[in-house]
């Protein structure tokens, strides 16, 4: 709730800021054109509010962590550590009653602590002693080493002063403490308000250990082996697609017996998630290498046969008809009309097939692999390396980013005819 | 016999709903070679159909088609076709465009490039020649167009509206580039048209269709294309007798439009 509103809080505080120290002197109709639904080009991306957005993400994430790359003042309450104290009151069966101190050292999680040591005092309730380390709780076997215990008949009636039976919670200045139903104080030294790095380790814990798996790499193979594999993978499976996909979709579009043959396995096929597939492709190619390929291929044949189809089906009948009275024949029209009339359809449908290969590979390889950007993950995530785990989704996203910059930029240059006829 | 002839031409339209359309019915033409023929009527008369029929793209029901008395059948380079808009090739450049038909027959390079830049400066296009087809405007396309039909050598050059998705001015000036090329080349022009003043002003022989059957209804001879060979054609348009067939030929449009309206009204 708290990152929510703070969220929230810097969303518009910067949104006022900027505006004020930028927008003053700009007095244009953008802001009457966003109201013009339907034109999107009116609307574009301010720069510094995407600048800012990331920088968010990382100061609320910072603030959460208790990372060092923010001052200390700006962090959220930390857990407790150090010598927390509270004291507990028996009564015995005859109805005297004796104070006792119970001194517990609160520890890091990555690291351990003796512990501390409490003369026994006096009475017949003797002081206690005990570790346990951040975000953990602990009981306290108080009558252990006291001289009338519970089978005496003796029990806990007050902890720091305030009366208590078996249920209740006491609020020390370290944490609660519970007395559970039988009668022993449970101690939860205070969680404050940061995230366990178990569950989301600091900014710079990530860092050091990206920094560390390049250089040494995760089971036994280099980060770019891991990124590699998945790569060929993506790569090999969506070529075996195209190459079956795009003459099948060719196909389709030019004669009616194949349009009639294939149309329902396509349309059945195409909303088949891939991820569906892989029990299936497990069961017939096994874990290997080749099951993956499969996958992938299937992943990307159905896209492109589609996008071939509709890339000829949609070729302006007018071409196709100056075409023949230009005096083309018809394999001529099929070389020179047809087939560069389909491009474009072909490389939207390349980039949507390269984006689906790129997560079905990951999940792939969450099932089972030896190697692979899925793989890392996943296996980090058994050991609890959640730095890993947070490593590899940001890898496999600038990946998947940096494939669809790509295929822009060729489709940029390899059919800038696109959308412009 | 040199020139376009056509015969008894029929064209009926299968509808999925088990009905027929007669598109045409018994449409005679016979086109002398260099002759410019503008063809006007209302929406459905069948215009089209006739030029798609004389280019070879649809086969007729009924009717002979010979030109240069070689029977018609199918797509041949011998008709050229000019269309509206959206059949250049935006993949290609200007000069790639241009050269498409030489280029299928087979013809080399050096064969057809000084013609293709010759005809590229008869259209005014000398410095766009490595353009792409997107970066001209409306104008520059369809002139790209006619060159390109031009560099094939048709005997026939058949023009489906090719001015009308441009703004009136720049139609103008296509309309004198037309008769400019039609004058220079001396081909046989067939142009569909929904202007009456650019079929008058264009057609040597104009011909009024009638819709439902779609059939010729009226053909007239008009001087305006030899006068606007070489004058301006707002000149032209000041002709005392332009005045006069422009309001004779559109009240006829007009009468027939409002009959096919009252038929709908009638069979509802």
């Amino acid at each position: 709730m708290i990152p929510l509103l703070i969220y929230i809080a810097v969303f518009v505080g910067s949104f006022y800021l900027v505006t004020k120290l930028q927008g003053a002197g700009i007095r244009d109709y953008t802001s009457l054109k966003t109201v013009t639904f339907g034109d999107e080009s009116a609307v574009r991306p301010n720069r510094i509010a995407g600048f800012v957005s990331i920088a968010t993400i990382f100061l609320i994430w910072g603030i959460f962590t208790g990372s060092g790359l923010l001052p200390k003042f700006l962090h959220a309450p930390a857990p407790f550590e150090g010598v927390a104290e509270f004291t507990y009151t028996v009564q015995a069966e005859d109805g005297s009653s004796d104070d006792a101190l119970v001194r517990v050292v609160v520890h890091p999680r990555d690291q351990s602590a003796d512990s501390p040591v409490v003369p026994e005092g006096d009475g017949f309730a003797k002081n206690d002693a005990a570790v346990v380390a951040q975000w953990r709780t602990i009981l306290i076997p108080w009558d252990k080493n006291d001289a009338v215990t519970r089978k005496d008949g003796a029990k806990i009636v007050a902890i720091n002063g305030q009366p208590v039976t078996p249920g209740d919670t006491v609020n020390t200045d370290f944490g609660p403490v519970t007395l559970s139903d039988k009668g022993t104080p449970n101690f939860a030294p205070d969680r404050g308000m940061q995230m366990e790095p178990l569950y989301l380790p600091a900014p710079e814990t990530v860092w050091v250990r990206t920094v560390k798996i390049f250089k040494e790499g995760f089971r036994n193979f280099s980060i770019w082996e891991h990124l590699g594999f998945s790569l060929y993978r993506v790569i090999l499976g969506f070529v075996l697609g195209a190459i079956v996909g795009v003459p099948l979709g060719y196909a389709m579009g030019l004669s009616n017996w194949f349009r009639g043959w294939f149309d329902p396995i396509v349309e059945f096929m195409r909303p088949v998630p891939p991820l569906a597939l892989i029990p299936l492709v497990i069961i017939w190619a096994g874990i290997g290498e080749s099951g993956k390929i499969i996958l992938l291929f299937l992943a990307a044949l159905w896209i492109m046969a589609i996008a071939a189809r509709s890339g000829v089906s949609g070729v302006n009948i007018s071409k196709v008809h100056a075409a023949y009275s230009l005096g083309a024949s018809k394999w001529q029209i099929m070389r020179h009309v047809i087939i560069p009339n389909s491009l474009p359809e072909i490389f939207t449908g390349a980039r949507v097939a390269m984006g689906v290969c790129w997560g079905t590979v990951v999940a792939a390889e969450l099932v089972a692999a030896e190697q692979g950007a899925g793989m890392m993950i996943m296996t980090a995530s058994k050991f609890q390396n959640t730095d890993i785990v947070i490593m590899g989704i940001v890898l496999i996203g600038v990946i998947g980013f940096g494939i669809d910059m790509l295929m822009r930029w060729a489709e940029r240059h390899l059919v800038p005819w696109k959308g412009k006829s | 016999m040199t020139g376009l002839s056509i015969q008894n031409l029929s064209m009926r339209f299968d509808l999925p709903d088990g009905g027929a359309v007669q598109a045409l019915q018994d449409v005679s033409l016979d086109l002398k070679a260099g002759e410019l023929l503008s063809v006007l009527g209302p929406s459905g008369c069948g215009k089209t159909t006739l030029l798609n029929i004389v280019a070879g793209f649809l086969a007729p029901t009924g009717g002979q088609m010979t030109l240069n008395g070689n029977t018609i059948a199918g797509p041949s380079a011998d008709r050229g076709m000019v269309f509206q808009k959206g059949a250049l090739f935006e993949w290609m450049s200007v000069r790639d465009n241009v050269s498409f038909g030489p280029r299928m027959q087979g013809q080399r390079e050096s064969d057809y490039l000084e013609e293709v830049d010759h005809l590229l400066e008869v259209v005014g296009l000398q410095d766009f020649k490595e353009k792409a087809i997107y970066e001209l405007s409306g104008g520059m396309q369809q002139r790209v167009a006619l060159a390109r039909c031009l560099a094939n050598h048709p005997d026939v050059i058949l023009m489906d509206e090719p001015l009308g998705a441009l703004d009136a001015l720049t139609r103008e000036k296509m309309q004198s580039l037309v008769l400019k090329l039609w004058k220079e080349t001396g081909k046989t022009i067939i142009l569909i048209t929904h202007s009456v003043e650019e079929a008058l002003l264009l057609g040597e022989r104009l011909v009024v269709m009638a819709p439902r059957p779609g059939r010729i209804h009226k053909e007239y001879r008009l001087p305006f294309a030899d006068l606007g060979v070489d004058a301006d054609l707002r000149e032209v348009k000041k002709h005392p007798d332009f005045g006069v067939k422009r309001e004779e030929i559109l009240s006829m449009i007009w009468d027939m439009e409002e009959e096919i309206m009252g038929r709908s009204e009638d069979s509802k």
